[in-house]
């Protein structure tokens, strides 16, 4: 593994070297990509993108929770959480890519 | 939303862009992740969240139907962190 950490930059810069926009109108739209996800699961709606994979607007009941440290009873609220689910695809590319 | 409609929207969004352009910009991004964590790297996208490569070590499992006991290897699956500020907006803050 060689344990990089990709951006928003570089995902702009794919955008540039591929469809050769300028690289600020590249970096816009990958921002509004990343926009449109996050407005339409916002709104609970799932996103589902055909061989990367799925994310959805899942609702967690509330329950007591305790501060590991102290065993103090804490409540946790209801919340909406985020899951990610990847395709099959995805999944079958980062073990081939990634196999000793 | 799936991929065409995001896709739609994008579109709508730039109407001095040639739909397949549109469309290769979108699937440059998502191949872009992918092909990075097949590569074992991180994608760190803030305020969105992070795509990482999560390490499973090799065990010995069970075939559920006969009960025998098999060697599953090593392998390494995508991992999908939420960010603070989608993590906030989900919950209305």
């Amino acid at each position: 593994m060689s344990g990089k950490t990709l951006t928003r930059m570089d995902l702009s810069e794919a955008v540039f070297r591929e469809v050769g926009l300028s690289r600020n109108e590249s970096a816009q739209l990958v921002e509004s990509v990343l926009a449109h996800i996050s407005d339409s699961l916002a709104s609970g709606e799932s996103v589902k993108i055909s061989s990367f994979g799925t994310f959805n607007v899942r609702d967690k009941a509330a329950r007591v929770g305790r501060n590991p440290k102290t065993g103090e009873e804490v409540p946790i609220l209801p919340r909406r959480v985020l899951t990610f689910r990847p395709s099959h695809l995805m999944k079958e590319r980062v073990a081939q890519g990634n196999k000793r | 939303m799936i991929r065409s409609e995001l896709i739609q929207k994008i579109a709508d969004e730039n109407p001095h862009l040639y739909q397949r352009d549109v469309e290769r910009i979108v699937n440059t991004i998502f191949e872009e992740i992918v092909e990075a964590m097949a590569r074992g790297d991180r994608v760190e996208l803030r305020g969105f969240g992070a795509f990482s490569v999560k390490k499973r070590d090799a065990r010995v499992g069970r075939n559920p139907r006969t009960g025998d006991a098999v060697e599953v290897e090593e392998k390494h699956v995508p991992f999908f962190k939420t960010g603070k500020l989608l993590r906030d907006r989900l919950n209305g803050k």
